[in-house]
């Protein structure tokens, strides 16, 4: 039941995140945009399409979107939303957390190359480079959390805690991070049309259709989680344990509210910065990497 | 001199390696049949094969022999024999080039073992291993501190921690595959064995640095060694640099624990030689798997060049999932077993930062930072070796024309494939194991410890608990995989995916020309490691006349650091020393008598002395 109404909540709230961030980026573009509901409007789209496959394109490409869907689906579990009678509490930590998104990208990444486009191997080899160099300022920053609550558990992570210079350091490096995993500018961009520049969408570019829409839930999804996370630790709230009506609602609106706070944020730094160019993505990480190690120092000073 | 009884040893540490040895020898050496069919004469498949059973049962001497001499011999006819596998395949002149490089650098780590013994004995007075034992708790901390360094020198050597790793990548592609596995898998692994045995063991953790020397080389090793792999384009030579990182990330399992040790933290000192062990058994299993998938390639293709491969994936369907398989297990993804041991090793990192203070959490922390790079850079690896070698068009005529190979060289495969994921759903038994492997071995007392919980959750209960739990997140993954193809099914309209070419920009025909390369696929981190790799290119343009350019002849290459600025300088040394040591050997039979006579006076006068 607790699994079921976390998927629910994850499915149901992620497109609309997206949606959001879209429409506050431009408004502040001074456009109307579109309506925050239309990453909806376009899964179920892709949901009723049929699909074209590559001819070149062998079984890693057909199992791709479900292996991808399940990993965003098994990480969106492992966050401690709901976490009275979660079955699911002893089954992994932050580490686990990254590692099972992992599986997700690596599959994603061989589909990129089974379809024999220069395009999708583009794409793979670039979502390699980033991701691989931002696993050391992920890790630092886990690092100075565990430092601070004692363990890696996301259950210690999320629990109601006061904050310290370590943890906002720690949750800079994350937000870093998050902006590279989540493809968006500096680092990627998700509006753009151009092959040429393109990291994920390049990647993901012979798909169409019901997968299509899988691989763009579990974006979705992905994003979500690693917002989560962020917010988690900045604006630190009791996991959910209301009994009655009028609590439960505002636990969830409170729980929504920071990480749409986030979602804005991230829109107004993807309006006044530009796309760095491939290989300055390596600099930004080891800024990252570098803001990982003052995190850590910060938790050894005790601050 | 102390009497030399040969007798075995059968301690937790030994039946371990035991295991490691026969659970990758078994299906390689099944596999080693059908993969010489065919490519020897009958003659030199028996050969093959003797020297097969040689070589493990050299193996098994090493890891259960209870004497310093006996040991000896069993490491020199597990060098020797290996040294025989690697110049198997006599037709290539490159397998002499790697089996001279492999038999000099083994007999200088061998050189720095037998210094390391003599100095052990000089204090024990018996070769055997309790009574060094014995001897070495009243052996001198200088002392100490220099048998430790000659034995990292020279199982390092044997284990290919940089900047001793330089025969690896020679010597490992150039055996056949199933050899290959078995070197890469188990034989470089009885130098964990070595360093477990004689520093843990038997000289006893002394010093702090001790630990952080090996854990800072371990690191350095990973990186090295994964980089080079990413650059790589040969199959087996990238499996081959794999296993120096491998071997770094075990190194770091090992080192974290004797570190611990000094530090006085028993709970974490096992804790982190159990998840060295672990990784060591789980790189055993997927990377003897990897090698043989290689071999399938070689065998089906005829080359082990992956940018002239590509679609093996359409052509070898089996072979193509059972190196994903291990693929997936080495790019540490759950729920396969390097997964697990990549945990534990990070967690070691992890929890030993609650227990230490100031600058050594730092220390744990980047550690642990640049471990998480390997990983990443190992995935990216991996997808490089499987994408270009499985996915996408055939390149050449070699890969149009493979076909899949013989059911006898596929059912070993199986087995380590089921191993892979029976190590990576049983963690927590196998950890409960292994956490009596590393206490035997390190004298550490473990019967108040706990490290899983019952339902398969691993739970170091140290400070905070931590859980993971590998079935869980299997079974988690699978229904929710197969839940979303469910409702895929339901959606989907019978004969509704259509056919068609893949997105050409509206040009005519895409090609296997158009694909992604190896090379390119790489060239990001080329580019960005650039300050190690040095990276350079040589351009020809191949001309007609003057006026037209017919073509353009473009390479490019990596600069191998160490062999450029270390052995080659120091072979040039030797080469130059050696030159001037022919003038005292002018030929000249008068001069020799006179050496003689020179040798014995001198002899004459000193004898006594000694």
């Amino acid at each position: 039941m607790t699994i079921l109404l976390q998927l629910a909540l994850f499915i149901g709230v992620s497109p609309f995140l997206s949606g959001l961030i879209s429409k506050i980026k431009n408004n502040l573009r001074m456009r109307r945009g579109m309506s925050v509901f239309q990453p909806y409007y376009n899964l179920a789209k892709l949901f009723s399409k049929s699909e074209v496959i590559s001819e070149n394109a062998s079984w890693i490409f057909k199992l791709t979107p479900f292996v991808v869907i399940s990993s965003a689906l098994t990480a969106s579990l492992l966050v401690p939303v709901i976490i009275f009678s979660n079955p699911l509490v002893n089954a992994g930590d932050f580490l686990a957390l990254i590692f099972i998104l992992a599986l997700g990208r690596f599959f994603l990444v061989l589909a990129g190359l089974d379809t024999a486009s220069s395009f999708g191997g583009m794409g793979s080899s670039r979502e390699m480079f980033i991701s691989s160099l931002a696993e050391p300022a992920l890790y630092l920053a886990v690092f100075a959390i565990s430092l601070r609550f004692g363990s890696t558990s996301l259950v210690e992570v999320s629990q109601m805690h006061t904050l310290s210079a370590s943890l906002i350091v720690a949750a800079s490096a994350l937000f870093l991070v998050t902006l590279a995993e989540t493809s968006r500018i500096p680092v990627d961009n998700q509006e753009t049309h151009l092959e040429l520049t393109m990291i994920h969408e390049a990647m993901v570019l012979e798909y169409s259709g019901k997968r299509l829409a899988l691989i763009e839930l579990s974006a979705y999804l992905k994003q979500m989680i690693l917002f989560f996370l962020i917010a988690g630790i900045i604006f630190p709230i009791a996991p959910f344990g209301a009994v009655n009506f009028t609590q439960s609602f505002f636990w969830l609106a409170w729980f929504l509210a920071r990480i749409f706070i986030i979602g804005l944020i991230v829109s107004v730094l993807e309006v006044s910065v530009a796309k760095m160019r491939l290989f300055r993505a390596a600099d930004f990480l080891g800024f990252a990497f570098v803001l990982g190690i003052v995190a850590v120092i910060c938790a050894i000073l005790g601050v | 001199m102390g009497s030399l009884n040969f007798t075995l040893l059968f301690d937790p540490l030994c039946l371990f390696f035991l295991f490691v040895i026969c659970v990758v020898s078994l299906p390689a050496a099944i596999y080693s049949f059908s993969y010489l069919k065919g490519e020897y004469s009958s003659a030199k498949i028996t050969l093959a094969a003797i020297l097969l059973a040689v070589f493990i049962f050299s193996m098994l001497m090493v890891v259960t022999v209870s004497n310093v001499l006996f040991f000896l011999v069993a490491w020199e006819i597990m060098s020797l024999v290996s040294y025989f596998l690697v110049v198997f395949d006599t037709t290539h002149e490159r397998s002499v080039k790697a089996g001279m490089i492999y038999i000099v650098m083994t007999h200088i780590g061998t050189a720095f073992l037998i210094a390391a013994f003599m100095i052990m004995y000089k204090y024990a007075g018996s070769f055997d291993f309790l009574a060094i034992k014995n001897a070495c708790q009243a052996m001198p901390g200088g002392a100490k501190n220099i048998v430790f360094l000659l034995l990292l020198v020279g199982f390092g050597t044997k284990a290919g921690l940089v900047p001793l790793h330089i025969w690896l990548p020679y010597a490992h592609p150039q055996a056949p595959s199933h050899i290959s596995s078995i070197m890469s898998g188990v034989m470089i692994k009885t130098a964990v064995y070595g360093i477990i045995r004689f520093v843990i063991f038997i000289l006893g953790v002394h010093s702090g640095w001790w630990g952080a020397l090996l854990l800072v080389t371990a690191v350095i090793s990973s990186l090295v060694g994964i980089i080079y792999a990413l650059m790589e384009r040969d199959i087996k030579r990238l499996l081959a640099y794999s296993s120096v990182e491998n071997m770094g990330i075990i190194f770091m399992g090992v080192g974290l624990g004797m570190f611990f040790i000094n530090k006085n933290l028993p709970y974490l000192a096992v804790f982190s030689l159990a998840a060295g062990l672990y990784h060591l058994v789980n790189h055993a299993i997927f990377k003897g798997l990897l090698f043989l998938g290689a071999g399938c390639v070689y065998k089906a293709a005829g080359t082990r060049d992956i940018e002239k491969l590509g679609g093996l994936i359409k052509k070898m369907p089996q072979t193509a999932f059972l190196f994903l398989i291990g693929a997936m297990s080495i790019s540490a993804l759950p729920p396969f077993n390097g997964f697990v041991s990549e945990w534990l090793t990070l967690q070691g990192f992890f929890l030993g930062a609650h227990n230490v203070v100031g600058g050594t959490k730092l220390f744990l922390g980047i550690c642990a930072a640049l471990l998480a790079l390997t990983g990443g850079l190992a995935a990216a690896c991996f997808v490089k070796a499987f994408g270009v070698t499985f996915l996408a068009l055939p390149r050449s005529r070699y890969a149009e024309e493979a076909r899949e190979v013989s059911l006898a060289m596929r059912i070993p495969m199986f087995f380590l494939a089921a191993l892979t994921l029976v190590f990576g759903l049983a963690a927590s038994l196998i950890l409960r194991l292994l956490v009596k492997v590393a206490g035997s071995a390190s004298g550490i007392d473990i019967s108040g410890m706990s490290f899983s919980l019952n339902n398969f959750v691993l739970s170091p209960q140290m400070g905070k608990s931590v859980y993971l739990s590998t079935p869980q997140l299997a079974l988690v993954l699978a229904v929710l995989g197969s839940a979303g193809f469910i409702i895929y099914r339901l959606f989907a309209a019978k004969r509704d995916a259509a056919v068609s070419k893949t997105w050409d920009c509206g040009y005519y025909k895409l090609t296997s020309r158009n694909e992604y390369t190896a090379t390119a696929f790489s060239k990001p981190f080329r580019i960005a490691f650039s300050f190690f790799l040095l990276p350079y290119r040589k351009t020809q343009k191949i001309r007609e006349s003057f006026y037209h350019v017919k073509s353009f002849a473009y390479e490019t290459h990596t600069t191998k650091v160490f062999k450029k600025y270390i052995y080659d300088p120091v072979l040039a040394l030797v080469f130059k020393s050696a030159k001037s040591m022919r003038r005292i050997q002018p030929g000249s039979i008068h001069l020799y008598l006179a050496y003689i006579f020179i040798t014995l006076l001198l002899l004459i006068i000193f004898m006594p002395k000694f």
